[in-house]
């Protein structure tokens, strides 16, 4: 099910700014992969070009190379639409769909792939999504009601319902717990915990606690000034980058001595 | 003083309370207009509804006299209607979410631009250009489609019928139509439609799950004022059609429906006495239907508000 990623000599560019420089990085399957580092230095930049998500943006592009399995994610026969099925993403910002029901925001994308679904089977994957979010107990009585009715830290689980109810490949989350209180947010580092077996994941964190405790690989990025492009600075098994890293900044970055 | 109490009155600031006051002052001034237009017409139109045959073209009652032009409105403008908003909505679309900037831009100025048009160029045109032209579509729909009883023919040959002067106002209508249209799919949360095609949407299926149920309240309320245009259209239609007092939904032979605002406009300057007070009559029935028309809009619009992201 799993897929590795391999990333090699990326750059990202919003129009002429270069955000992003000289990414290469390899991503194990089955595995959960931290990115940490200053707001700005375009980890979600990086994240979004994991999908092909970067370039629905007005005069946004890579260069480089992602391979995907041995497949160019960037080649000229790749549908970014299927990649984008098989790649599921939590943006940084809820957003359930605010014309749809919970229900139906669960199984948005379900609906695409298949037209036709029996009753039961959407239900069940309704009720397993939402139970994996940790969101079933909260609107179970309420799966008609609209998806905008729901707390922020709500919305945002309906959102990684709706992200892991396609049972997607990989998995890529950008600061999902950001709006999340401490109860949540360890429900979604459980779920993390056993989506690993079977799903690649890729997480954008600033709670180093959080990196430390659900990654095996931490990916460190930084920018050396302001309008300067973001790089990546180091990766390596997290309890390397946590105790004994190679680089100065990765270190300073982590205990706090920022700046 | 610092021991200030929080039942007391929070201080209203300047800025807010002439804004309201001009909110509250606009707000009157509309509802004595439409109040006043409504007293004119009530106490000029009263007398016409008991009025006798001799006012009433040789009708019974007024009912009866006004009922075929009432029909006719409607008709035209439905005919109207369901051309336009498709294309409408189509080209907004197009505009909004397919076309490139440039291409999107020039496109916008010259949707703007039609509809400054005035309508008796509309109606100038659809007599000299659009009818002749629609004849052998006319004829086509009479051979092929003359089972359906909007067909039914047979064709008037000068094509100044009612299809023709539905079309007019199909095209009257379209520039308002795209143009609200556009605005309200551009307003589509750049954060939604990125959420559907994260989940693998193709950029129709992104449109279908984020773009139409957002706007959908936006298309209503945008086919309204459409609507609400072709029901009170006048020129155009008077140029194009020799409306008479039947029932037809025959839209392609010589005898078709009139409608109201055409009527008036045709009728007016003839009549005196009783008769205008007739014609006054019509134009409360044209008021009550457009605000028939407008508030069951809102009930369109307001039964799924829950769902429309306002919130
Ligand atoms: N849509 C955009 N258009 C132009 N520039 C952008 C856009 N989005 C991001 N950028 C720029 O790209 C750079 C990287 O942004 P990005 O959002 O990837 O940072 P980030 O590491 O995710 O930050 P944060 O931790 O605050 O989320 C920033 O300099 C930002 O200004
Ligand atoms: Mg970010």
């Amino acid at each position: 099910m799993a897929k590795s990623i391999d990333v090699s000599d990326l750059n990202i560019y919003y129009g002429d700014f270069l955000a992003v420089e000289g990414v290469t990085i390899p991503i194990a399957a089955k595995s959960v992969t931290a990115f940490i580092g200053p707001s700005g230095c375009g980890k979600s930049s990086f994240l979004r070009s994991l999908n092909r998500m970067h370039e629905v943006i007005p005069g946004a592009r890579v260069e480089g190379k992602i391979i995907i399995d041995g497949n160019d994610l960037y080649g000229a026969g790749t549908d970014p639409v299927a990649v984008r099925r098989e790649i599921g993403m939590v943006f940084q910002r809820p957003n359930p769909f605010p014309t749809m029901s919970i229900y139906e925001n669960v199984i948005a994308g379900m609906r695409l792939n298949a037209k036709r679904m029996k009753k039961s089977e959407a239900d069940d994957a309704v009720e397993k999504s939402l139970r994996s979010a940790n969101l079933w107990a909260e609107v179970e009585d309420r799966l008609r009601r609209p998806g905008s009715s729901l707390s922020g830290g709500q919305q945002q689980r309906l959102c990684i319902a709706r992200a892991i109810a396609v049972e997607p490949q990989v998995l890529l989350m950008d600061e999902p717990c950001s709006a999340l209180d401490p109860i949540s947010t360890s429900a979604i580092e459980d779920l993390i915990h056993d989506l690993q077996h079977d799903y690649t994941i890729v997480i954008v964190t600033h709670n180093m606690q959080q990196a430390a405790r659900v990654s095996e690989t931490t990916a460190f990025f930084n920018l050396s000034a302001v309008g300067e492009p973001g790089r990546l600075v180091e990766y390596g098994s997290t309890t390397k980058i946590f105790s004994n890293p190679d680089n100065e900044s990765t270190e300073a970055y982590i205990s706090g001595r920022f700046g | 003083m610092a021991t200030r109490t929080r039942s007391e009155h929070p201080p209203v600031r300047r800025g807010d309370r002439i804004f309201s006051a001009t909110a509250l002052g606009a707000g009157i001034l509309i509802l004595l207009i439409l109040a006043g237009v409504a007293i004119f017409l009530l106490v000029q139109g009263v007398p016409g509804i008991t009025a006798g045959r001799g006012s009433l073209s040789g009708r019974d009652s007024f009912w009866a006299y006004v009922g075929p032009f009432a029909f006719g409105t409607v008709y035209a403008s439905i005919i109207a209607l369901v051309v336009a908003v498709p294309i409408a909505v189509g080209i907004a679309l197009f505009i909004s979410h397919y076309a490139p900037r440039r291409v999107a831009l020039a496109l916008g100025y010259i949707v703007d631009l039609l509809a400054a048009v005035p309508s008796v160029v509309f109606g100038v045109w659809g007599i000299t250009v659009l009818s002749p032209a629609l004849v052998p579509i006319m004829q086509w729909l009479e051979d092929n489609a003359g089972f359906l009883p909007f067909f039914e023919g047979p064709t008037l040959t000068s094509g100044r019928n009612m299809f023709t002067a539905g079309l007019v106002l199909a095209v009257m209508i379209l520039p308002i139509i795209t143009a609200i249209c556009r605005e309200v799919f551009l307003q589509t949360p750049r954060l939604h439609e990125e959420a559907a095609l994260a989940l693998g949407a193709t950029r129709w299926e992104m449109i279908r799950m984020t773009v139409f149920p957002y706007g959908r309240s936006g298309i209503v309320s945008a086919s309204m004022l459409g609507l609400g245009r072709a029901l009170g259209e006048t020129l155009a239609v008077a140029l194009v059609l020799s409306g008479s007092a039947i029932y037809t939904f025959n839209t392609l032979a010589a005898e078709n429906s009139g409608t109201i605002a055409a009527n008036i406009a045709l009728q007016f300057p003839e009549a005196s006495g009783t008769a205008v007070n007739v014609l006054i009559a019509t134009g409360l029935i044209l008021f009550v239907i457009t605000f028939a028309v407008n508030y069951t809009a809102r009930k369109i619009v307001d039964r799924r508000s829950e769902f429309s992201g306002a919130n």
